[in-house]
């Protein structure tokens, strides 16, 4: 990879100990992924925020670079472990919340937004288009690249940091121009979210960087992240193209057979003892749809929501969330139902969700059952 | 093929594996130290070697625990892999812990036990005591 003669001088440490580092983690991602150059970026999303995922480890090291490390360009963050505002009734014990505040402390002694939050595309304004940005959430990155016009590639915690503080990142693979090798086709009949979400993961695992998808009809912004959200989850690739591909392209159908593979993969209890929506969070949309769902009815179980701060806010105005509690959900902002340390198989047996990547996390990091149905069906089956 | 993630300039005493290393959950972060008893290198130390092995795996999050192994004094001097990927990539970069890449030939040829300097500046980056 190419240096100027100013990023040379900061990799050799002329500009302080954390710019080094910034552009040594850069040019490590840069030679693994054959860049040619740094170019700026306009805005950062970092991952590596929940104590749950990055440990103690992760904790000592933000708390030493924050010390003099600066955010350069716009960023914003990840959900972390809880809500504070209702932690208490949960099961954490105090190291959890002092280790995660700290984290949460560190990252704004930085300069973040502390946003929380897996739906940046939804809750900020999205630059013009073809604007390079530096996404470490999956599902937020294969958003900003299929539907927002946005480029960047699928970062680690640790590119998209150093993509923060030097406000560059490596020109290589999504960046330029990416060309599919495979086209999905999309044959199931009336989908729903979760069918999305199948489509998704689907996706995810048979694609390299990127893939071509035809055959979708008119989607709402829940299917669509419910699309994104489980592609983000079983592989490496980070867009959907929404074309059919030239003629040399590999064609694959994507019909009820591929969709039930994907089913008995993640489905593993026949019922929850809990529900848990959101992963990606909900936005205004989703909970202003919910809102009108549950009219009338209840939850015979419980079942977590979670949102981003500012949505939580905006639907407490409008009166949406007193509307939710009385039907018996618990609002959740700031965290979400992805490597959650609030559900602990030693209470729960499994949990309905009709989130695919909840259920890959569900099943893989929480140990416990998962239930798929989608939001319709949960609502039919478990209100009244 | 030869790629230089991180530079540096050691000299020390290779330990290789053939088994990819997963730096999340199998490394011990203070001792460095292999907890998998199925590993090649199950409970030998790694501290002050050149260690040798195809690639990492696993999470990203492993990359803390290579930093982590550096500030406890436990790490290798450094890595040398068949194939860059961005967990073991980002770890030496966080740790200044020089990592280079070499053609499958000079993974196959190199053993534990052999003596080498590594220098990234050089043309020849591997010297072979």
């Amino acid at each position: 990879m190419e240096l100027t003669r100013e990023e040379e001088s900061a990799l050799k440490g002329e500009q302080g100990e954390t710019m080094q580092m910034a552009y040594r983690i850069l040019v490590a991602t840069g030679e693994a992924t054959d860049a040619e150059k740094l170019i700026p970026i306009e805005w950062a999303h970092l991952s590596g925020v929940n104590y749950n995922t990055i440990g103690d480890a992760g904790e000592e090291f933000l708390s030493t670079i924050s010390k003099d490390a600066r955010v350069k360009v716009k960023t914003t963050l990840n959900p972390m472990g809880f809500d504070i505002d209702n932690v208490s009734n949960y099961k954490l014990d105090e190291n959890f919340i002092s280790k995660q505040l700290s984290i949460r402390n560190s990252y704004e002694t930085m300069g973040v937004i502390p946003s929380f939050s897996c739906i940046p595309y939804e809750i900020f304004d999205i630059p013009k288009n073809g604007t390079q940005v530096a996404f470490a959430e999956s599902n937020a990155a294969i958003h900003a690249n299929s539907y927002d016009n946005l480029k960047t590639n699928k970062e680690s915690a640790f590119s998209a940091l150093a993509s923060a503080i030097i406000g560059k990142s490596p020109y290589s693979s999504l960046r330029k121009e990416d060309t599919p090798n495979i086209t999905i086709q999309m044959k199931v009949k009336n989908p729903n979210e979760l069918t999305y979400g199948m489509l998704g993961f689907y996706a995810g695992k048979v694609g390299d960087t990127s893939v071509n998808i035809s055959g979708l009809g008119e989607m709402d912004q829940r299917q669509c992240k419910a699309m994104c959200g489980g592609m983000g989850t079983s592989g490496t690739c980070a867009k959907f193209n929404f074309v059919e591909g030239d003629p040399n392209t590999e064609k694959i159908d994507f019909d009820e057979k591929e969709m039930q593979n994907v089913h008995d993969e993640l489905n593993t209890a026949e019922k929850g003892d809990l529900i848990t929506l959101g992963s990606p969070q909900l936005g205004l949309d989703e909970i202003s749809d919910l809102t009108a769902k549950l009219k009338g009815r209840s939850f015979e179980k419980r079942c977590m929501v979670f949102l981003p701060r500012t949505v939580k806010e905006q639907a407490q105005k409008i009166g949406y969330i007193t509307e939710l509690e009385r039907a018996g959900c618990e609002i959740l902002s700031d965290c979400c139902t992805c490597l959650t340390p609030l559900i602990c198989k030693d209470d729960v047996d499994a949990v309905t969700t009709n989130s695919i990547k909840g259920a890959f996390y569900l099943k893989n990091s929480n140990g416990v059952g998962v239930n798929l149905k989608s939001l319709k069906e949960i609502v039919e089956d478990e209100t009244r | 093929m030869n790629k230089i993630l991180v530079s540096g300039k050691v000299e020390g005493i290779i330990l290789k594996s053939n088994d990819p290393i997963n730096f999340l959950g199998t490394v011990d972060k203070k001792t460095g130290i292999i907890s998998d008893k199925d590993h090649s290198l199950f409970e030998k130390p790694i501290k002050d070697s050149i260690l040798v092995f195809p690639s990492g795996i696993g999470s990203s999050v492993g990359a803390y625990t290579i930093y982590s192994i550096k500030s406890n004094n436990t790490s290798p001097l450094a890595m040398i892999c068949k194939k860059a990927d961005l967990t073991v990539a980002t770890g030496c970069a966080l740790a200044n812990i020089p990592l280079i890449t070499i053609s499958d030939e000079e993974f196959e040829s190199i053993k534990t036990g052999m003596k080498i300097s590594l220098d990234t500046d050089s043309t020849t980056p591997i010297h072979y005591q």
